[in-house]
């Protein structure tokens, strides 16, 4: 059956118009609340992602693309190693020995904070662009 | 109790995982196993790995079955029916999964006092007693992931960036046209039945 582009997925675009911000806040609440609750940045950068992939599912990938080019992705999945290993890099800057967080701040335990925060914001920027790419990556081949 | 809804659950896990061997139809076997990757995750919650189960959920049942969605809309969503069954195939499937039962012989059972976690109490105890001074987040798993193992998590992080490049240059992405910059219709709009649209494509 063949529906005329107007009448296609009217409900499903209103809805995911509705469900997108709510998406990609509780993104960045298992993000950011990581260190006291369930999640982190594997999670939350699959949560994220899959906002963009249900705009891309509802409005095509056009449209999507525009958001969310492939050269921002590109630039979001080498950003966020690099953000991880540079945390790693300013420890021993610090004087402490890589991914030793204790030597970012005065406090050791106010170091790991920073340090576990660099890190999984690392994680999280590499996990949306790299899931993103691939929807983009099945998505656009056809 | 929690031990009848491990069985339910593993129970439900063996009939989805028949069930997707039987299927023909390749969309209803996708959809199975994302029914089986959230089973599967219930089942995580319930041995209060929640942590894991997160994972299982967002990316088992989530993203990795639009991806097989994907995947699908190169091919067709029958599976060719085969004229002959291979005994050779059902052989080496028969002993593999023999090999892989007789391997968890060995291993302890759930919550066993001899697994390799309680016989070192130094790391488990060590972990349980001691992050909350030395590291400080609440979540053990976050303080291990990030902190005591932040090594490990930069290397499963360039993984994760490793399958990206893979993907990147196995199927490439289109470069960018013009008309990927300004839609020519006003957001919100439909887009043109000639665009890239995936849902109507499967509906079709």
């Amino acid at each position: 059956m063949k529906l005329y582009p107007r009448q296609r997925h009217r409900v499903l675009q209103v809805v995911t118009k509705l469900v997108i911000p709510f998406v990609l806040m509780f993104g960045l609440y298992v993000q950011f609340h990581g260190d006291y609750g369930p999640g982190g940045g594997f999670q939350a950068g699959v949560i994220f992602a899959s906002a963009f992939i249900l705009h891309g599912l509802i409005f095509g990938l056009q449209r999507t693309r525009a958001v969310l080019s492939p050269t921002v992705l590109r630039f979001m999945m080498a950003s966020g190693v690099l953000l991880y290993a540079g945390t790693g890099l300013v420890t021993m800057l610090f004087g402490g020995t890589l991914l030793d967080y204790d030597v970012l701040a005065h406090d050791p335990l106010h170091g790991q904070h920073w340090g576990i925060f660099a890190v999984e914001l690392g994680v999280g920027i590499t996990v949306t662009a790299v899931m993103v790419t691939l929807f983009y990556g099945f998505a656009s081949k056809r | 109790m929690d031990t009848f809804i491990i069985i339910v659950l593993l129970t439900f896990l063996a009939i989805i995982a028949i069930g997707i061997i039987v299927l023909r139809d390749l969309l209803g076997a996708v959809i199975l196993l994302g029914a089986y990757s959230l089973t599967a995750a219930s089942a995580f919650v319930v041995m209060d790995a929640v942590d894991v189960a997160f994972t299982e959920a967002a990316v088992g049942s989530g993203v990795s079955t639009i991806l097989f969605l994907g995947a699908l809309s190169f091919t067709k969503h029958e599976q060719k029916p085969r004229g002959h069954d291979s005994w050779l195939a059902l052989v080496f499937v028969v002993v593999t999964g023999g090999l892989l039962i007789y391997g968890t012989l060995d291993m302890p059972h759930f919550g066993s006092a001899i697994s390799a976690a309680q016989t070192h109490p130094d790391l488990a105890v060590r972990f349980l007693e001691q992050s909350g001074a030395e590291v400080g987040p609440p979540n053990i798993v976050t303080s291990v992931l990030a902190s005591y193992r932040g090594y490990d998590t930069l290397g499963e992080t360039l993984v994760v960036f490793a399958a990206g490049v893979a993907v990147l240059s196995l199927l490439g992405l289109k470069r960018r046209r013009p008309e990927d910059d300004a839609p020519e219709h006003a957001p919100g709009d439909t887009p043109a039945p000639d665009s890239d649209d995936f849902l109507a494509e499967r509906a079709e």
